[in-house]
């Protein structure tokens, strides 16, 4: 693409500002087009393989369906976050070593930033925005937090809640032991664990009495 | 080397549904590709840019390797792909293998098990920080090992059985299933399936230095078989980490005993995180057939399983550590 520069010869001595932009703009896209069609000539052809990944996926999101464009390596908690615009799922450590990530596939709590957004390709995800009911009343465990102050900075906050959300569909009565090694896979910087400890146990005496 | 803490690295993904399909991208790819199951150990090296496949073949699609399903024999028979949690929770391995169940359950944290699975947690690479961030160390095709040398850090590794690396596996399942005797089914495209005793599975530098299993390019853990051999018989299984969640072993014990009249008729005993591959302790199963329980039978039982013992600088303290975990799986002391 040649972007046309002003001579003497030609009267108007400025390309319009609207012209630029649409002309940088066709540019980066030629641009990007071509790298996608010509990138990694060693693996050109791998369509006919089986298991041959297509990037436009719909995921089941908070009981939406959603479609989204998912590159090859990335993570669930980056197309949460950065695609899906739910960053109520936080990114701590990107190693599955802090728990903040969490959320339930199929109501199971996994690490959302160590799972690739491809293998949870019809499978039925909540995150921390998919809680509270469709009148805006809280669950019974986030109005627990509430009522109990149960964090500082909260950063923590959701994975520790989603973690809790998904033991407790497993144990709904458990002692707080029980309940402290349901949630051991999620850190807390301000350590106030004792404070967390007594929220989520109301929370689950919340879900009890519901 | 450098150490890049950031979204994952470019590679082709596939997602086969069956084990023919995925042992064709094996085989088409051999060492460009990474066989990917839960994923807690690779994401680490593809992010830090420390191992760069071309090709991860994720095996999330293939139904044929998850499950726990009773065998003819009597024994079990778990898919690869069966997640950690679910081997706790199986009513069949609580039944029959306990000792699984409690290995299983001590591995890293809720989240991980719900997603790691018992393949992953048998093929999973060493945990040497030094091999880990990227140093071109013996394991990784280098030259020298820098964790032994005179200012390394070596709290965690090696007091058995070095040869040029002093990395450990880091598995809890692994001791476990060489206790109970099991059996790892490995496939491939042009050898077909082979079955591999647990026990000679695990491999260490004197066999090639820079893989952790006999699995080679190409290859794939299909399914773990444990026979009924060990079923019901007394088990003791513990794990001494420095926090109780997440961490690795820095040694455990597995121990399956057959008693009878307070008599030891039968024994095997494993240790894990003292060598590069997980330690069959035979002199000590074969000192202590015979013997009554007792505390004598364990004493002597923990001074022989620590004989030619080899510290490095910072990690001669595994030695009693090794030696107490040993005399309490023969005394079968309920865990502290």
């Amino acid at each position: 693409m040649t972007v046309k520069t002003n001579t003497s010869e030609e009267p108007s001595l400025f390309v319009s500002r609207r012209a630029f932009i649409k002309g940088v703009i066709a540019a980066g896209a030629t641009v990007s087009t071509s790298a996608y069609l010509f990138r990694g000539p060693a693996l050109l052809g791998q369509g006919s393989l089986p298991g041959a990944v297509e990037r436009l996926m719909t995921l089941n999101v908070n009981g939406q369906m959603r479609r989204v464009d998912v590159m090859k390596q990335e993570t669930l908690a980056m197309t949460l976050r950065y695609k899906l615009g739910l960053t109520g799922t936080k990114l701590g450590c990107d190693r599955s070593e802090c728990g903040a990530c969490t959320v339930l596939i199929d109501d199971v709590p996994h690490y959302s930033c160590s799972i690739l957004t491809h293998t949870v390709r019809g499978r039925k995800i909540q995150t921390i925005e998919g809680l509270e009911a469709a009148d805006g009343t809280l669950h019974p465990v986030q109005q627990a937090v509430v009522d109990e102050q149960g964090f500082q900075c909260a950063f923590c906050m959701s994975g520790f809640i989603m973690s809790a959300v998904g033991f407790l569909k497993t144990n709904p009565s458990p002692t707080r032991a029980e309940l402290a090694h349901g949630i051991s896979g999620n850190l807390c910087r301000c350590a106030d664990y004792h404070k967390i400890l007594n929220s989520l146990m109301r929370g689950a005496e919340n879900m009890r009495n519901a | 080397m450098a150490t890049i803490h950031d979204v994952m690295p470019v590679f082709e993904l596939f997602q086969p549904t069956s084990i023919d399909d995925t042992l064709v991208l094996l085989d088409k790819y051999k060492k460009d590709a990474w066989v990917l199951a839960g994923g807690l150990d690779s994401f680490d090296w593809l992010k830090d840019r420390n191992k760069r496949p071309k090709v991860v073949v994720d095996l999330s699609g293939v139904q044929e390797l998850k499950g726990v399903k009773a065998t003819p024999d009597g024994g079990l028979e778990i898919g690869a792909a069966t997640t950690l949690s679910e081997v706790v929770r199986h009513p069949l391995v609580k039944q029959k293998f306990p000792i699984l169940a409690q290995a299983a359950e001590l591995v890293a944290s809720p989240q991980i098990r719900n997603q790691g699975t018992i393949g992953g947690n048998v093929s999973q690479d060493t945990r040497c920080w030094y091999y880990r961030s990227g140093w071109t160390c013996y394991r990784a095709g280098g030259n020298i090992c820098y964790a032994d040398t005179p200012t390394a850090i070596n709290r965690e590794h090696a007091i058995f059985d070095a040869n040029r690396c002093v990395a450990v596996n880091p598995s809890d399942t692994a001791p476990a299933l060489i206790a109970l005797d099991a059996k790892m089914v490995v496939r491939s495209a042009n050898r077909g399936e082979r079955v591999v005793d647990a026990e000679t599975f695990f491999i260490g530098p004197s066999i090639d230095i820079t893989r952790m299993t006999v699995v080679q390019p190409g290859d794939l853990l299909t399914a773990i078989r444990i026979p009924a051999t060990w079923a019901g018989a007394a088990f003791y299984f513990e794990k001494v980490r420095e926090r109780q969640v997440w961490d690795f072993p820095i040694v455990n014990v597995a121990a399956m005993l057959k008693v009878a009249n307070g008599t030891i008729q039968d024994s095997r005993i494993v240790v894990n995180a003292v060598a590069a591959h997980p330690m069959r302790l035979k002199s000590v199963e074969g000192a202590v057939t015979g013997k009554a329980r007792s505390e004598e039978t364990a004493r002597m039982a923990g001074d022989l399983a620590v004989q030619g013992a080899q510290p490095l600088a910072h990690n001669a303290y595994k030695i009693p550590l090794m030696r107490n975990l040993v005399k309490r799986a023969i005394r079968g002391e309920a865990q502290a």
